[in-house]
């Protein structure tokens, strides 16, 4: 692990691009990483573009200004792609990770991405499929867990599920369907072949 | 063992104030600060803390509930922000003038107008000389550890204290820190005996009374006297924190000073950023340093000019302006703190980070390179502040 990992996510206001910031440093602190998840409080509608941040890493972090070149990139709402240039500061080496129907190669050559390692996962499908609504932010957390190999699966899906429990008390039903979309996420986020 | 959790600022210093359980807590809501009362409520409401709280209809009116609460002898805390400290302005002289120690948990925004959610110093730096001591944080644990602090701080002195961390940028940002359990935080404060209450019917005070030519004067000299007095309290109790932490806390933090040539001042989340910008430039060979200012009031000025006087160059640093045509506030102070060095440093003036504007390595990067120039004889620009990333 790099001395610093970031993380940019994007989504619109309401697709929980805040919370699974916050579920990604929740897992990485039961690893015993130390952490920072924040948003980027702009303009605060539902459906307008929104942004959240990770870091990680082994040593106490201080830094305390916004994530301007992040390793990773996750974006919740393919419709971002053609309204903001989500790889914005993401290096030639960086992985960006989209929730989308298409695969790597299609998105890569439609939004002519040079560079970078280009994830997809159709992470509105699988909401739908298990949830019953699109709320993506969980299934592309199980992918990005997948392609980034930072912190254990089976202790994020732990961690991840007491948090929802916290958050579902009165509709415990939504706790075991999340842990499902982040399971099939998990196994069908895909790559460039 | 201390507990290791993800903490946003303002659950941090909400999870200190039930480890507290103070007497009273009396609040209007205000954005960044909201959830600081918010998430205290709650314990209120599920019944693990038996504080009487008190939903304000105005943040003039909590402050007063406050001060009325303080002068009953309960143990009083208060959360707020910007336009709602503009609102209390009154009020936080009254609490200060009758030596009420309050707590007061203060989440640094900018001031209206034009209208603004996000970090800026000028609510706090405008209630500087409100009689009130002043704690910045550089970080959730920073607020956690610091709102514990604070309540020994007040109720030793007799003095209202505010205890601040910046708009979103800490309040809304989840990070690492430790918590200390309800016993040890219980132990440290301890019970609160109050010299006097209002409601001690067997020995009499009169609370708010006139006090024209006679009495006035002596009676503000005694508060002038509080606060020119705090600092080895203030000291004393960080040290005390420091054995049930392992964290230990001072008026002012030095990063890699000692023999630093070119040094920037800054309070608040910003320090946090420059340090990495100062190992970077360490790493270079630069001899850089930092200060963090962790006490602004009382004003350590004999300890910082103890610290900064070898340096050759400085750069305040202030996330608000005076708008007087003399820079920001910090800046004046440390000028002050300076003067009576035989030697003094050269001192430059930045204002960053007004609104929320995000102040980022390469902006502090720019801070230390001008001041590598101005150390090796360059000229000064002829302002009262640079402005740091502004579009002009």
């Amino acid at each position: 692990m790099a001395e610093l990992t970031e993380i940019r996510w994007h989504g619109r206001g309401g697709q929980g691009a805040k919370t699974a910031a916050i579920l990604f440093a929740d897992a990485a602190l039961g690893e015993g990483k130390y952490v920072q998840a924040f948003p980027e409080y702009g303009p605060e509608r539902m459906g307008a573009p929104v942004q959240s941040y990770n870091r990680l890493s082994d040593k106490p972090i201080t830094i305390h200004c916004g994530v301007k070149c992040p390793q990773f990139v996750a974006v919740l709402d393919p419709t971002l792609m053609d309204a903001i240039d989500v790889t914005n500061g993401l290096p030639d080496d960086g992985i960006l990770l989209i929730n989308t129907q298409k695969t790597p190669q299609q998105v890569r050559g439609e939004m002519q991405i040079t560079g970078r390692k280009v994830f997809t996962v159709d992470a509105s499908g699988i909401s739908k499929r298990c949830l019953g609504k699109e709320i993506p932010n969980t299934p592309m957390l199980g992918a990005l867990v997948k392609i980034s190999g930072l912190i254990n699966f089976e202790r994020m899906v732990d961690d991840t599920r007491k948090k929802l429990e916290k958050k579902f008390k009165t509709k415990p039903e939504m706790v075991d369907s999340n842990v499902l979309a982040i399971k099939a996420a998990y196994d069908e986020v895909q790559g460039e072949k | 063992m201390a507990k290791r959790v993800a903490m946003t600022g303002n659950e941090a210093m909400a999870e200190a104030m039930r480890q507290i359980n103070p007497d009273v807590v009396a609040a209007y809501p205000i954005t960044p600060a909201t959830e600081i009362v918010q998430i205290f409520s709650s314990f209120v409401a599920d019944g693990l803390i038996d504080t009487e709280f008190v939903n304000a209809e105005s943040e003039h009116s909590a402050m007063s509930a406050c001060i009325g609460s303080a002068a009953a002898g309960a143990r009083t805390m208060t959360s707020t922000s910007s336009q709602g400290l503009g609102l209390m302005w009154e009020m936080l002289y009254i609490a200060s003038g009758l030596r009420l120690p309050i707590v007061m948990a203060e989440v640094n925004r900018a001031l209206s107008a034009p209208i603004n959610i996000h970090c800026d110093h000028s609510d706090t730096m405008g209630a500087r000389d409100a009689g009130w001591i002043q704690i910045f944080s550089e970080n959730a644990q920073e607020a956690y550890d610091n709102m514990i602090q604070a309540v020994r701080i007040a109720e030793r002195v007799l003095l209202p204290i505010m205890v601040t961390t910046d708009g979103f940028i800490i309040s809304h940002g989840m990070e690492t820190m430790e918590l200390l359990s309800d016993d040890e935080v219980k132990g440290f404060i301890g019970e609160y005996k109050p010299q006097h209450s209002i409601l001690d019917v067997e020995h009499p005070i009169t609370v708010g009374a006139i006090d024209f030519t006679d009495y006035y004067f002596e009676h503000k000299r005694q508060q002038i006297e509080a606060m020119n007095t705090a600092i080895p309290h203030i000291v004393e109790i960080g040290k005390e924190f420091a054995q049930l932490s392992g964290r230990g806390y001072d008026l002012i933090e030095g990063y890699m000073l000692e023999d630093a040539k070119i040094a920037i001042v800054a309070l608040g989340s910003t320090v946090g950023t420059a340090r990495v910008v100062v190992d970077e430039l360490r790493n270079k060979g630069i001899k850089a340093g930092l200060l963090k200012i962790r006490v602004f009031r009382p004003f350590p000025a004999k300890e910082i000019a103890d610290v900064l006087q070898h340096v050759k160059t400085i750069a305040v640093m202030d996330r608000s302006d005076g708008v007087n045509g003399r820079g920001g506030p910090v800046f004046g102070e440390i000028l002050a703190a300076l003067y009576f060095l035989i030697e003094r440093p050269i001192v430059v003036n930045y204002i960053y980070g007004l609104g929320g504007r995000d102040t980022d390595m390469k902006q502090i990067q720019d801070v230390y390179k001008y001041l590598k120039i101005v150390a090796a004889g360059g000229l000064l620009n002829d302002r009262p502040a640079e402005y740091l990333g502004v579009r002009e």
